[in-house]
């Protein structure tokens, strides 16, 4: 049976993690290069690295990140944060990545899904998508861009329908209500786009304990989920996380 | 040496990367010449079946065959095993190497599609390729085609059908599943191969 996919999320900031697990046994917590094989150990069934500075300047020491994170990882990598442009997008995947995360590039230049998913094949292509629920008070959610700062006045459920017609492989949902709150996922949000669309969804944002994670597969249901730091769930490990998911019925890779 | 065939498809670097891991002496190329004198073949391949015809293109389909008929090991990943059916849904006007009798299908919409995660295998018969890796042990797909199950199916997988997960015939062996990004279990694989 497939199962859930707990992937865990590094968040990086001039090439050092910004949060994460502090990890007792790493010489340097904040190090993505050794954080992504150490998740990957600790049972993630895949790594995700956005980088949230992603200017200009910081590309080169990204790919260089990119390049030594992969170097031992042999689960499924994910590279997101300032990918403009097929070039990005190739310079990316050489440096080691399976797929790519884009979001607003996504949003001001549609057809660049097209463009990676063509060269590169629609299993490459994660479309990240802010959402945030809209004040117009008929539920619905609205596309937020540039880390979440601008709204676009674009509505998530056709945004993610346009993505996935475009060549998506993945939405990668984030509900920007819930980000960092710890009250669970929007449950809500994110069943509506994963009946919305046929491709597997991402959810992200809000989680605070193991019972957020069993929500979002069950109501929310969600394909996967993104971890930032179980740590702070009160959990050691992502095998820990998923032995509690195993254990509410859910379908993961265990042992892992 | 191991050539890791370059047909402009996806993930070749993640394929040398672990079998560099696993300290078996490889190397990425289309030069028809070097892929003649390698001990073993990969076939690697994310990417749409239409990739396949840049094999015909490169001069590499024929070496492949030869290769074949001089029983060296060979092993198709994903795109590289569905190469070895006889065609695809996904591009009907190219031929497979047709050494396996089947057309590749894609996923009804009963399911998501691309078929993406961790799934666990149904091991057939435990052969070469999966020695000392049981049935239920997960590894990672990411497809929208799926291969049927046929004679030489070693390790089959359920999703909407049931499909070939793997195959293994004499000297040529197949996945359907990244072993590259399928952690320890899918590293096992790929060193089962290279110790041929």
């Amino acid at each position: 049976m497939l199962t859930k996919r707990i992937i865990a999320c590094l968040d990086v900031d001039a090439g050092r993690v910004v949060k994460g697990i502090q990890f007792s046994d790493l010489r340097d917590a904040g190090d993505p290069t050794e954080l992504a094989p150490a998740y990957s150990r600790s049972g993630a069934d895949e790594i995700i690295l956005l980088d949230i500075s992603a200017t200009n300047q910081m590309r080169s020491t990204l790919l260089e990140i990119v390049r030594k994170s992969a170097q031992h990882l042999f689960v499924p990598f994910t590279v997101g944060g300032g990918i403009r442009s097929l070039d990005d997008a190739g310079a990316v995947f050489d440096a080691g990545a399976d797929k790519v995360a884009i979001n607003s590039a996504a949003l001001d230049d549609p057809a660049l899904i097209s463009r990676i998913a063509g060269r590169f094949g629609s299993q490459a292509v994660v479309v990240a998508v802010d959402a945030k629920l809209s004040t117009d008070s008929h539920g619905n959610y609205e596309v937020w861009a540039c880390g979440a700062k601008q709204p676009t006045a674009r509505e998530a459920l056709a945004w993610v329908q346009e993505a996935e017609d475009r060549g998506a492989g993945e939405i990668l949902l984030t509900s920007i209500d819930r980000d960092g709150t710890g009250d669970g996922f929007d449950c809500v949000l994110t069943s509506g786009v994963a009946v919305a669309v046929r491709i597997p969804v991402i959810a992200s944002g809000g989680a605070g304990n193991a019972g957020h994670f069993v929500q979002v597969f069950k109501d929310g249901k969600a394909d996967a989920a993104l971890a930032a730091s179980v740590f702070h769930y009160g959990i050691d490990t992502f095998s820990g996380l998923k032995h509690e998911l195993a254990l509410a019925g859910l379908p993961v890779r265990w042992p892992c | 040496m191991i050539a890791i065939l370059d047909y402009d498809t996806g993930n070749l670097t993640s394929v040398k990367k672990a079998v560099d891991y696993l300290r078996y002496p490889c190397v990425v190329t289309s030069d028809p010449r070097e892929v003649e004198r390698a001990d073993k073949i990969v076939l690697p391949g994310v990417g749409h079946f239409s990739a396949t015809a840049n094999l015909e293109a490169r001069g590499l389909s024929t070496v492949v065959r030869d290769a074949i008929s001089r029983k060296i090991p060979l092993l198709g990943i994903c795109l590289g095993m569905q190469w070895m059916f006889e065609s695809s849904e996904e591009a009907p006007g190219i031929a497979g190497l047709a050494l396996l009798r089947g057309c590749c299908q894609r996923f009804t919409d009963q399911v998501k599609v691309p078929h993406v995660g961790w799934n666990h295998l149904q091991v057939r018969e435990s052969g070469r390729l999966f020695e000392g890796i049981p049935s239920g042990t997960f590894m990672y797909f990411t497809h929208s085609y799926w291969a049927p199950v046929v004679e030489c199916t070693a390790a089959d997988c359920e999703y909407g059908s049931t499909f070939s997960a793997a195959i293994e015939c004499g000297n040529l062996f197949g996945v359907q599943f990244h072993p590259e990004k399928s952690g320890a279990p899918g590293l096992a694989v790929l060193r089962n191969f290279c110790e041929l």
